[in-house]
């Protein structure tokens, strides 16, 4: 146990608004003090927005951290690099930033998928790439398919390779480890079929055709419809933020006070407005290059649906069960090898995109793609990002954190000319770095709770 | 007093359990009435988990019948066992440690909303169960239940159980890995579990755990039942008697009075 037990959070009056404890008498009984339960639960117990941070301060300090340590190395690293090198922070460099953090930041969603049950997938990047090439050959001539219908099939072809190796996995009872290793192997030889079987790829290329999947990262929004996109995205955010707390409180449910929810809305309006501002500038050179790549809507699209997916439906919470006590689940009732199934091919899904995503930008896919290394960055991605390897945690966010962590460091050590080697350690400093700090953090904390 | 309720709300009737040459359970008759508090007891060996394992649903009896109600009923899966109303509550809880306490509560039954989680109707439900079951050392039903005390956890296993509308808990150990306050805070809620009507079957080595809340005492030695009773007959010196030798050296009677007058009765009411 560590630290005081001054605590202001805990005085009579927010255990009384606390509805949960009808018994009269029993609260000081508890079993934990009030300052292990504020580590545990800030948002229970606080009445007003200083009392909420108070909590949530403490909570740090009690190693529950959350995405603070990374938020906080990242703007370090900014610094840094803007320090080192006055293009850094320029529209056009933070731009291409987000370009380039697009597709680590996409296979490490994929991924987290797979981390939250407790399993790797080491397949994904050419299990994606599989899905891409199939989606541009036959996009591409000699077959003219329509775009969506190309994508779509593509993208069925990752599914259904997913949901395979992971019936492989649950019904065989092969590690995923196994199994996803020998489709890191086998699936690039079945890129290199696609690529000879496609009369349309040359010398091992197939161009990208088609002028809306080159537009995903290629294209920009023109400046208005991106302000228009990000007033629609914060209002929907602040709706759903704001109903939500509302129906707790009418419930008689403890909820955070209305000041943070405000605060937290705001925070995401500021921020979004810095980056549709500087998407908005004018980066070009010769002509006007102006407006949000759509790559990043695109982004956050995904976040989006796998943050629902993960928090607010029944297969999300059963891919955190299974990842914590695949056994507690099975006695829950839990069809446990099914539900990991379905990951494992939303996984490969994900994938299919985060590779749709790394053409578009290359306008072309080449045969040579490198899905072995790729996949180790998207796992390095979600795990500098706050993803546990150990199962059971992880948010779509953490991919995203981390996935701009590894950009940053790559894109900020080009601009500085320091050549890929030093580029290479540096990221393994700092994957080394984050997951020491996560891992001390919540060793304090775990102490302090038993 | 009905007939109805004197039928014990489950029964075994000549139940056998032979794995290979080994015999683990010979033709165990074995009641357990409603809204009581049942203790099996036995040495290591004697045959409490295959019993309960049995009754759970985990395999079949070689021989014999299960009446459920005064019917015979085939538990084959634990799955069969649920359906009926038996819940089993084993050491290890099968509690998930990431999720909080109402996300445990509700896992493999979730509410649904417009297809979705419904936290806040699972959130208000697991408080008034909490509530019911008096488990008020929880402060905020929203922790991950990695945070708990042993008996917290206990507590929230039981509350699931409460949940999913049991008629019959099996508790397998409860007290074993806990220290004296959070032994006392889930013998209270067994006590409150059985006058709340449900059945409760604890299987334990702690015999005074076991007087504290035993309405009947059953004890197994080497997979024979050799007593049965209300716990006013037993006391703490024969009990173990029972469990090491199979049989009593003096009538019950006896035997509790004299360890009576020496001071070390223990026997309940």
């Amino acid at each position: 146990m560590t630290g005081t037990i001054d605590d202001p959070v805990a005085s009579p009056k927010g255990t009384e608004e606390e509805g949960a404890k009808p018994a009269p008498g029993a609260t000081s009984s508890s079993a934990i003090d009030s300052e292990q339960l504020v580590v545990l639960a800030p948002n229970v117990l606080a009445d007003s927005v200083g009392d909420y941070f108070g909590a949530w301060w403490r909570r740090i300090k009690g190693g529950e951290s959350g995405a603070l340590p990374i938020i906080v190395g990242l703007i370090v690293i900014c610094i840094f690099f803007e320090v080192q090198s006055s293009s850094f922070l320029t529209a056009t460099n933070i731009v291409n930033l987000f370009v380039q953090a697009a597709f680590i930041i996409l296979l490490g969603m994929a991924e987290l998928y797979a981390l939250i049950l407790s399993e790797i997938d080491l397949s994904i990047g050419f299990v994606g790439a599989v899905g891409a090439a199939i989606s541009l050959a036959l996009i591409g001539s000699p077959q003219n398919w329509p775009w969506w219908l190309g994508i779509i099939v593509g993208m069925l072809a990752c599914i259904v390779i997913g949901a395979f190796q992971g019936t492989i996995i649950t019904r065989l009872k092969i590690p995923s480890f196994v199994v996803t290793l020998a489709g890191l192997l086998g699936w690039q030889g079945v890129l290199i079929y696609v690529f000879d079987v496609d009369k349309g790829a040359v010398g091992g290329v197939i161009t990208v055709s088609n002028n809306i999947i080159d537009d995903l990262v290629s294209g920009n929004m023109t400046p208005w419809v991106g302000w228009i996109v990000l007033i629609v995205s914060v209002g929907l955010f602040g709706l759903v933020a704001l109903t939500r707390t509302a129906r707790r409180r009418s419930q008689g449910l403890t909820a955070p006070p209305v000041g943070v929810t405000i605060m937290m809305i705001g925070a995401v309006a500021v921020a979004g407005f810095v980056l549709v501002f500087v998407c908005n500038l004018n980066r070009g050179v010769l002509t006007t290059v102006e407006g949000v790549p759509w790559v990043i809507p695109f982004i956050v699209v995904v976040l989006a649906a796998q943050s629902f997916l993960l928090a607010r439906t029944r297969l999300g919470r059963y891919i955190y069960a299974i990842g914590a006590s695949p056994e507690a689940a099975r006695r829950a009732g839990i069809h446990v090898s099914w539900i990991r199934t379905v990951a494992f091919a939303l996984c490969s899904f994900t994938a299919g995109l985060a590779a749709l995503v790394y053409a578009s930008r290359l306008g072309s896919f080449s045969v040579g793609f490198d899905g072995g290394t790729y996949v180790l960055y998207a796992v390095a991605a979600a795990v500098i990002g706050g993803a546990s390897l150990f199962g059971g945690h992880g948010k779509a966010i953490h991919p995203v954190l981390g996935g701009l962590v590894i950009a940053t460091l790559t894109n900020g050590l080009a601009l500085l000319n320091i050549s890929t080697a030093g580029t290479d350690i540096a990221t393994a400093a700092v994957l080394l770095v984050a997951v020491a700090v996560d891992s001390t953090l919540r060793r304090r904390g775990q102490s302090g709770t038993t | 007093m009905s007939d109805a309720a004197d039928t014990p709300l489950l029964e075994l009737r000549g139940v056998s359990k032979t794995f290979g040459a080994v015999q683990a359970l010979d033709k165990v008759d074995l009641s357990v009435p409603a809204g009581k508090v049942t203790a099996l007891v036995g040495d290591n060996g004697a045959g409490k988990s295959v019993t309960i394992k049995t009754i759970s649903g985990l395999w079949a009896p070689s021989e014999g019948q299960i009446l459920w109600q005064g019917k015979p009923v085939h538990i084959h899966s634990p799955n069969d066992a649920e359906a009926l109303g038996i819940t089993t509550i084993y050491q290890d809880l099968a509690l998930c440690d990431n999720l909080d306490i109402v996300q445990n509560m509700f896992l493999g039954h979730e509410k649904l909303r417009f297809g979705l989680l419904d936290e806040t109707a699972m959130e208000l439900e697991a408080r008034q169960t909490l509530a019911d079951l008096h488990v008020t050392t929880v402060r905020s039903i929203r922790q991950p239940v990695a945070s708990l005390s042993g008996g917290q956890r206990q507590s929230v296993a039981v509350a699931k159980a409460v949940m999913s509308a049991a008629k019959l808990v099996i508790m397998d150990e409860p007290t074993a890995a806990l220290g004296v306050a959070q032994t006392r805070e889930v013998l209270d809620l067994i006590k409150r579990l059985s006058s709340q009507g449900t059945a409760v079957m604890v299987v334990s080595h702690n015999l005074n755990d076991v007087f504290a809340v035993a309405d009947q005492i059953s004890v197994l030695y080497l997979g024979h039942l050799v007593a049965q009773g209300p716990a006013s007959d037993f006391d703490t010196q024969i009990v173990v008697e029972f469990m090491t030798t199979g049989e009593a050296s003096r009538p019950r009677e006896q035997h509790a009075a004299a360890s009576q007058s020496a001071g070390t009765g223990a026997s309940a009411q």
